[in-house]
């Protein structure tokens, strides 16, 4: 635990509020334009969605509805091999990146159709330029022969994949010190006051004085928001996550629900529970995961589970980003998401570059929260 | 077994002999003890590989917690050895890395 202590106002050319996989993505971007960036993460209290995840670098199926979403995470996946080969070259951690596709597994006809549909949707929306393929059940059997008989089939994109949540968020970190970064256990931050140019912080471990403020703070972008003239309507939902004993490659992709880590381990998962901000497991929920994995994969019927978790999504009303800098008080940026792990490479690269040049980017304003208003 | 264990047993209790096979070796042990107390006796160490990097591994904490005594017991792969009493003919084995799934568990052989 961080302990409470008195140090005189430190400075940075930026503070960003958030240790998580959100803010050290975009501080190492920043990092990369020259700005000498201090990250003030909450400690070992925090909610930390970037420790529960699933891990997946996915790409069918988001944006539906904003097709400018569809394409920032199409991006982001694009620009994920060379950010992944860059954190191993630079700190030696391998985050086990796969991108050879994905699928999401469908039980019913119903389900299978209604993807089917969304997905051709999104297609047409791209000019025809969106790869999937919609597969039937002797279709996936040829992917994952241990398939479940009782599967209906999947909808297949092969620009999905997986890595390992974890291992990112050492690189990132590892890499953000090597070039130079501060990570201050700052406790949660109090204030946040504009001043003639630039912001001070107050935080429980001392105040820090900034010329620009980046809030990447999760769900706790609800109450800093405000302090700099923008909005942050999010609310946690909850998920649950089972890990399996480690056994035999069996599964060469990832699913929207099932997945096979590097070292073997088995992770199950996708709950979307409204409870508020409780971040506990239920025996009910874990039992309905695990009742959905055997019928998927039948051969997960003796496996054991050594671990199970709940995290709490960063959602706002649509789903989608917020990337936004405040026109009240210059120099100040939301950045606020659910798939912190998909949009890394696209946090570390275009968006981190946009708040550097802090220049008005029109394309941006689809993600702006005023659409919750208008 | 080529190894000599440090296992000593201290004589605190009446024995009540019991025969396990340790890879297929005979050893006799009290009916109370667990299999990674066999393994031990046996003077199997190392008695697993890890899934991950192949490193050798035996019986640590004995209470449960990490996971080192994973055996193959009775043809069940990934058991963990601290936390199984043994039984009379049970048939012990190294776990060589991770569990292959695909295989149905082995019959008992009595």
């Amino acid at each position: 635990m961080t302990q409470p202590t008195m140090q005189g106002t430190r400075t940075a050319d930026v503070c960003l509020i958030g240790g998580g996989l959100v803010g050290l993505a975009v501080a190492l971007g920043l990092q990369r334009n020259g700005l000498r960036v201090a990250v003030l993460d909450e400690g070992d209290v925090a909610l930390r969605a970037s420790r529960g995840n699933f891990g997946l670098v996915w790409v069918q199926g988001k944006g539906d509805t904003l097709p400018k979403y569809a394409d920032i995470t199409r991006l982001s996946a694009r620009l994920w091999p060379a950010f992944a080969t860059q954190l191993q070259d630079t700190t030696g951690i391998d985050v086990q990146l796969q991108q050879r596709g994905g699928l999401y597994l469908c039980l019913t006809e119903q389900e299978l159709e209604a993807r089917d549909r969304m997905l051709a949707k999104m297609r047409d929306a791209a000019d025809g330029d969106y790869p999937y393929e919609t597969l039937d059940l002797q279709q996936v059997r040829e992917k994952i022969p241990e398939i479940g008989d009782t599967v209906a089939g999947a909808t297949w994109c092969p620009e999905d994949g997986h890595v390992n949540p974890l291992l990112l968020l050492r690189a990132l970190t590892e890499r953000f010190k090597a070039l130079g970064g501060t990570i201050e256990n700052a406790g949660r931050v109090q204030q946040i006051a504009p001043l003639s140019s630039g912001f001070k912080l107050h935080a429980p471990n001392g105040d820090w004085t900034c010329k620009r403020v980046v809030l990447a703070a999760g769900l706790g972008n609800r109450e800093l928001a405000p302090q700099v003239g923008l909005a942050a309507p999010l609310s946690p939902n909850r998920g649950q996550v089972l890990v399996g004993e480690r056994v035999r490659p069996f599964l060469e992709y990832p699913t929207g629900h099932v997945r096979q880590t590097g070292e073997g381990t088995v992770q199950v998962g996708d709950s979307k529970e409204d409870v508020g901000f409780d971040s506990g497991t239920t025996t009910e929920v874990m039992a309905k995961i695990a009742q959905r994995a055997i019928r998927l994969f039948p051969l997960l019927r003796d496996v054991k589970l050594v671990r199970a978790w709940g995290a709490l999504r960063v959602m706002t009303p649509d789903g989608y980003p917020i990337y936004q800098a405040s026109s009240q008080c210059p120099g100040a940026y939301l950045v606020t998401c659910h798939s912190g792990v998909t949009l890394a490479a696209f946090h570390e690269g275009p968006l981190a570059d946009w708040i550097a040049g802090d220049r008005d980017d029109a394309s941006m304003e689809v993600f702006h929260a005023e659409r919750f208003t208008l | 077994m080529p190894n000599a264990s440090r296992f000593e047993r201290l004589p605190t209790r009446s024995l009540d002999p019991t025969t396990v096979y340790v890879e297929g070796q005979a050893i006799k042990i009290d009916r109370h003890d667990t299999a990674a107390a066999a393994v031990l006796a046996a003077g199997l160490v190392p008695s697993r590989s890890t899934p991950a990097s192949g490193s050798q591994r035996a019986p640590y904490c004995l209470m449960g917690a990490c996971f080192e005594c994973l055996l193959v017991i009775d043809g069940v792969a990934n058991q963990q050895g601290c936390m199984v009493r043994i039984q009379e003919g049970m048939q012990i084995h190294r776990q060589v890395g991770a569990r292959d799934i695909h295989e149905p568990p082995q019959e008992v052989t009595p």
